[in-house]
């Protein structure tokens, strides 16, 4: 069974075939050739497979591409407005809160849907709203830094 | 991953016409069940996503007073939604800690109800599990199980229910509205999900092609809201599942309980109400000492069923927590963040 998708990612619309097994990361990844979400885990355990779904951060590796049809997906390739860093990808750089950078996008889309609910958060909502990305290098303060440096500035925006 | 068909209904009674085969699994948000199709130890031939179909995502206020949730709401979006955070505030409360983030944005109140136990030998396709294969024995019962069951378990399978939302719920009398080839019928959500007794492998009271189209919270579990907390023990302070976990609910006059609920997550393979606990605590004045009483009782048919004999005494004072957060009072920061047990304050925001 192979079945035709239509769907729109990072405001482009795309079609791709895919059997009902793939998962979205896999369509990302393999079909659209946007390797920015990682697989870390396949279980939705660590995050790095995060891309948002009709606005909704969620596990691309825990979603069917099938479920894409029709679908708004965002992944960390649509951050940036062209040669411009979104002020988190800045921010992470300035803050050096990445290491070997397989967390990084993940934290990226993550860190963005929270600010755009969460303009103003806490040190500890921060931590409570990323607590489902996992990173093995860093520990997560400058993480924490570089999320409230970029809120700060998107604030002052 | 095995390969499977993928089946797009558009309307309940097609989605129930379709799973009516036998190896059909209803997907919902799929955070449960593609994971264990992922390792194997789910293997359907077809797949009826229920994600789009109308009329399934409503938080509604009935005329008696009830409310409704549709079992596509997503865990989010009820913890979120500030009226039912208001009338239920322990409910939201319980969704905040669980999962994470994206986990939440994805998972629904029927998958909630439907996930399996996290036992790691259920998990396991190479291990023997009476849950999964009849029959083929419990790994578990000499294997790692320090977080099993320690309520309801029998020889054949020690699994616990893994839900933080169902626990407040059986306290609170939540009924499990379903839909199936012969009909429409409600089951109680403290009889929903069973007891491993002789035949682990009925997990729940669902029979084949029955879908979960809704749970209903009766008219009078909004009276509860001033006085109540779910407390949840687990091994880091977020995104882990409950070592044991307790929903408190108390109705306080005068500084006397005229009504109470307490369950226990954690515990067993089901959410775990003690009614006898609850007998106790009504009429009794807010004392740490009627609440110790209480905790003991609801945990006195507690035994161990392997190398977790510790869980019984955490359910315990995990319990007596909860009592007493509840008898503080509601945090007034709606929803609360989950509290941490092993935070010396009772903020709202303590440890998140």
């Amino acid at each position: 069974m192979s079945v035709t998708v239509s769907t729109t990612v990072n405001g482009d619309s795309v079609d791709f075939v895919c059997a009902p097994d793939e998962t979205l990361l896999d369509a990302l990844r393999g079909r659209l050739g946007l390797t920015g979400a990682k697989e870390g885990c396949g279980t939705g355990d660590c995050g790095a497979c995060s891309v948002t779904l009709n606005g909704r951060l969620v596990c691309s590796c825990l979603v069917l591409a099938v479920e894409a049809e029709g679908q708004e997906i965002a992944t960390v390739e649509g951050m940036a407005a062209g040669e411009t860093l979104h002020p988190l990808q800045r921010a992470f750089i300035d803050h050096a809160a990445l290491q070997c950078g397989i967390c990084t996008p993940g934290i990226l889309v993550a860190a963005k849907a929270l600010l755009e609910k969460t303009p103003d958060p806490s040190d500890e909502e921060v931590r409570y709203w990323l607590a489902g990305n996992l990173c093995r290098c860093t520990g997560y303060d400058k993480i924490v830094r570089a999320v409230q440096a970029a809120a700060a500035e998107m604030r002052r925006a | 991953m095995k390969s499977f068909d993928y089946i797009r209904p558009a309307s309940i009674a097609e989605a129930i016409a379709a799973a009516a085969e036998p190896g059909t699994a209803y997907l919902a948000a799929g955070t449960n069940l593609l994971d264990l199709m992922k390792g194997g130890a789910s293997r359907p031939d077809r797949l009826v996503d229920i994600t789009r179909l109308p009329g399934l995502d409503g938080v509604d206020r009935l005329d008696d007073g009830a409310m409704r949730i549709g079992t596509m709401v997503r865990n989010a979006d009820l913890a979120h939604d500030p009226a039912f955070a208001r009338a239920y505030p322990v409910v939201a409360e319980a969704l905040l800690s669980g999962a994470s983030a994206q986990l939440r944005n994805a998972a629904t109140v029927g998958g909630n109800l439907m996930q399996k136990t996290r036992c790691s030998y259920f998990a396991d396709p190479a291990a023997a599990c009476n849950r999964r294969s009849p029959g083929a024995g419990c790994d578990a019962r000499q294997g790692e199980n320090r977080s099993h069951a320690i309520l309801g378990w029998s020889e054949n399978c020690i699994a616990t229910h893994p839900s933080d939302f169902c626990v407040p719920l059986a306290a609170l009398g939540a009924v499990v509205e379903i839909a199936g080839p012969a009909g429409s019928r409600e089951v109680a959500l403290e009889d929903f999900h069973l007891l491993p007794d002789e035949t682990p492998e009925r997990e729940t009271a669902l029979e084949r092609g029955e879908l979960v189209t809704a749970i209903r919270l009766p008219p009078d579990a909004a009276g509860f809201a001033a006085h109540s907390r779910y407390m949840k023990l687990r091994e880091r302070t977020s995104f882990a599942f409950a070592l044991v976990s307790a929903a408190a609910f108390l109705k306080v006059e005068d500084g006397i309980i005229t009504e109470a609920r307490l369950a226990l997550g954690g515990v067993a393979a089901r959410p775990w109400r003690s009614k006898v606990a609850e007998e106790l605590l009504k009429g009794a004045a807010l004392e740490r000492r009627t609440f110790a009483e209480a905790a003991t009782a609801a945990l006195a048919e507690a035994r161990p069923s392997g190398d977790n004999a510790v869980k019984i005494e955490l359910a315990r004072r995990i319990s007596i927590r909860a009592l007493l957060l509840a008898a503080a009072g509601t945090p007034s920061r709606l929803p609360a963040l989950p509290g941490s047990p092993l935070s010396s304050q009772y903020g709202d925001l303590a440890n998140a």
